[in-house]
């Protein structure tokens, strides 16, 4: 089976610093992968660089067959692709509603009332939400409406950076309960990337450990959870 | 008592600004020119200041509410009443000609000139946040397009209206390549540095736009091939309705192409509001990053946003030419790209109520501040006064400025600041100007 997306040997660089040393990851149609790591290790410019900005120096980025590395960002978005980008970004003096349509806009026209509902029977706090401002939202709240807003664009594959960064406990079991559903329901494809790395590894079907740039270990979220130089790193020390 | 010294602090800046100011007047005596001292009129001033700071300060301390509150309170307010303040100006703006007075009529075209200026740079500043200090760039492209057109090919006010706001566009559109990647302070001075390219080829290609003597004896506009010239002929305005050819009526008319041309550009920037393309501008100013992720082409949508807006621009700037009937490079100075950029932001960014109501108060208002000074001047016959009274209409500038000043500092986000969603499942609501961020494009 080809996979959905793979990247072999990608190195970015952020002027002369390299950010990335040759990566090389799969992910599948229908799984959960996470990218778990410490503060600065890459996860976020691997997520980025997959969008294209920065754009990858060396390697290839193949999605769907066809290598994807040269493409400009937008159009990367509109090959099935959404990104709930870190931060949340969502647009704060815009409204729920005008935030969700924004995620619509590579979607075309059709279809956006069910897009909507689809949205919001996830997450019906969005509903309650629906016409007031983005930015007087929640933390918890405005990561729902990232997500909802890259659902808008029926993505086949969902880029997540940090969907818990900043959450309580109790909203984050919410927000990664939401994507286990979303992933069984409907098979929607995820590249998660977590300082989480408990709940992110046992939410995954597979895990890759970043450190400096480079991959270091990968396999099974099981797997990944029960090697003990990953509890000594990862999960001991306040983050289970 | 921190009143007391703040308003002693607050004259004595009084003090060493009018001093020189108010206070020293060069009169040309006997023995040449000779330095005359006016200790009491300058008194006055820096009185008037000394209790107007102690008033400003011991009322401030006194009525200290939470601002929130009251701003959000005003918000609602004026939404209701700004639902009957758009139709009223309309109403007024369509009766003005009724009038009958010469000077309403040509002060109405200039305002309008202004709205209409204001509303095609709300979509570049207000809507899609680009900062554009060169927009008068676009003005002058089109009132030349227009002259160098009709001049030169013989064409009408009605051909060349379109070309000029296109080739206007196709220039906003070029302007708006080298800058796709500029933000902020980096954009303003890029687009003013275009601005003033623009003034300065005009002035030197001699050859083609004559420099510096401008063009002349450009075409009056027609309604519907019929032109307002004063011989009464069978093909003339006149002629065909069999009235007395008079200078009013094309004064009437100009007014009404203006307002026909404010009021095309406020419609398709509130159509454009509710169009993906209008929503992805708002959101290109709240996010680029996001706007990207989300799959838009931020290169379009910018180079849209800039198209559009000078379009406008070109379409007044035709205008301006057919009205004016002479035009040169003196006409499209920076101070005309940062009375817009002063109407687009003192009317609230994004505000179409706004914009109208700024550009009323900035081009009426310091139109009505000469007037009111000079009557003012005429009836000060105080020897106090002697020098002051006749110079008072001078003062006007100084007077705007400040009221600009005590504007912006009374509500920073303009007179209309609220955001009307682009769309709304119920009845719109608007959101208020506490939460829209202050300062920012």
């Amino acid at each position: 089976m080809t996979p959905l997306l793979s990247l072999s040997g990608v190195t970015a660089f952020y002027g002369a610093i390299q950010a990335l040393r040759g990566i090389d990851l799969t992910v599948n149609a229908g799984e959960i992968v996470t990218l778990i790591g410490a503060n600065g290790a890459g996860k976020s410019t691997l997520m980025m660089t997959i969008c294209g900005t920065p754009r990858a120096r060396s390697g290839s980025i193949v999605h769907n067959g066809q290598d994807i590395i040269q493409w400009p960002t937008h159009a990367i978005m509109r090959r099935g692709i959404a990104q709930a980008p870190e931060g949340r970004r969502i647009f704060s003096r815009m409204t729920v509603h005008e935030n969700l349509l924004m995620g619509a806009e590579v979607a075309g026209r059709g279809g956006i009332p069910d897009l909507l509902d689809q949205v919001f029977a996830l997450f019906p706090r969005l509903k309650e939400r629906i016409s007031q401002r983005g930015g007087t939202l929640s933390g918890g709240e405005q990561q729902m409406l990232a997500i909802g807003r890259a659902l808008m664009s029926r993505p086949e594959l969902l880029l997540l950076d940090e969907p818990s960064l900043g959450l309580a406990p109790l909203v984050v079991r919410q927000i990664f309960g939401a994507i286990r559903d979303l992933n069984r329901s409907s098979g929607l494809t995820v590249l998660l990337v977590e300082q989480n790395a408990y709940q992110a590894l046992r939410l995954a079907h597979r895990g890759y450990v970043l450190v400096n740039g480079s991959i270091t270990m990968t396999g099974t979220g099981a797997d990944l959870l029960a090697r003990p130089e990953i509890r000594a790193a990862y999960l001991e020390g306040g983050h289970g | 008592m921190t009143a007391l010294r703040d308003a002693f602090v607050s004259a004595l800046v009084a003090l060493g600004l009018f001093g020189p100011l108010v206070g020293l007047v060069a009169a040309s005596g006997e023995h040449g020119l000779s330095l005359h001292v006016r200790p009491v009129a300058t008194a006055v001033v820096v009185g008037l200041v000394f209790l107007g700071r102690l008033l400003i300060v011991s009322w401030r301390g006194r009525n200290r509410r939470p601002i929130a509150k009251t701003n959000r309170a005003r918000t609602e307010r004026l939404s209701r009443t700004g639902q009957y303040i758009a139709p009223v100006l309309l109403i007024a703006a369509v009766a003005l000609p009724f009038t009958g007075s010469r000077y309403y009529i040509d002060l109405g075209t200039l305002v309008l000139t202004y709205i209409m200026l204001g509303w095609g740079l709300n979509i570049v500043v207000g809507l899609a946040g680009l900062l554009d200090l060169g927009y008068v760039a676009f003005y002058a492209v089109g009132a030349y397009s227009y002259a160098l057109l009709a001049t030169t090919f013989g064409l009408g006010f009605w051909t060349c209206l379109p070309l000029a706001g296109i080739l206007a566009a196709l220039w906003g559109v070029m302007l708006g390549f080298p800058v796709l990647r500029l933000r902020g302070d980096y954009l303003a001075i890029v687009t003013l540095a275009f601005g003033e390219i623009i003034r300065i080829v005009l002035i030197n290609w001699v050859s083609l736009t004559n420099g510096p003597n401008g063009i002349g004896g450009i075409p009056r506009p027609t309604l519907f091939g019929l032109a307002f010239s004063m011989d009464g002929g069978p093909g003339t305005f006149g002629g065909f309705f069999h009235i007395e050819p008079a200078v009013i009526q094309r004064i009437d008319f100009l007014y009404y192409v203006i307002l026909g041309l404010a009021l095309l550009t406020n419609w398709v920037s509130l159509r454009l509001r509710r169009l993906p393309l209008g929503r992805a501008w708002e959101a290109l100013r709240e996010d680029e990053v996001a706007c990207r992720s989300l799959g838009i082409n931020v290169r379009n949508t910018k180079l849209t946003a800039f198209g559009i807006g000078a379009l406008f621009g070109g379409f007044a700037g035709a205008f301006f030419a057919t009205r004016q009937a002479f035009i040169s490079p003196e006409s499209f100075t920076f101070i005309e790209s940062a009375t817009v950029l002063a109407i687009v932001v003192l009317g609230g960014l994004g505000s179409q109520l706004g914009v109208a109501l700024a550009a009323i108060v900035m081009v009426g208002g310091l139109e009505a501040l000469r007037d009111g000074l000079s009557f003012l001047g005429d009836q000060m016959n105080s020897p106090i006064f002697a020098g002051i009274a006749s110079e008072l209409p001078l003062y006007r500038m100084l007077i705007f400025g400040l009221a600009l000043v005590v504007m912006m500092v009374l509500r920073p986000r303009g007179l209309v600041s609220g955001r009307t969603p682009g769309v709304a499942l119920t009845k719109p609501k608007a959101i208020g100007p506490d939460l829209v961020a202050e300062g920012r494009g």
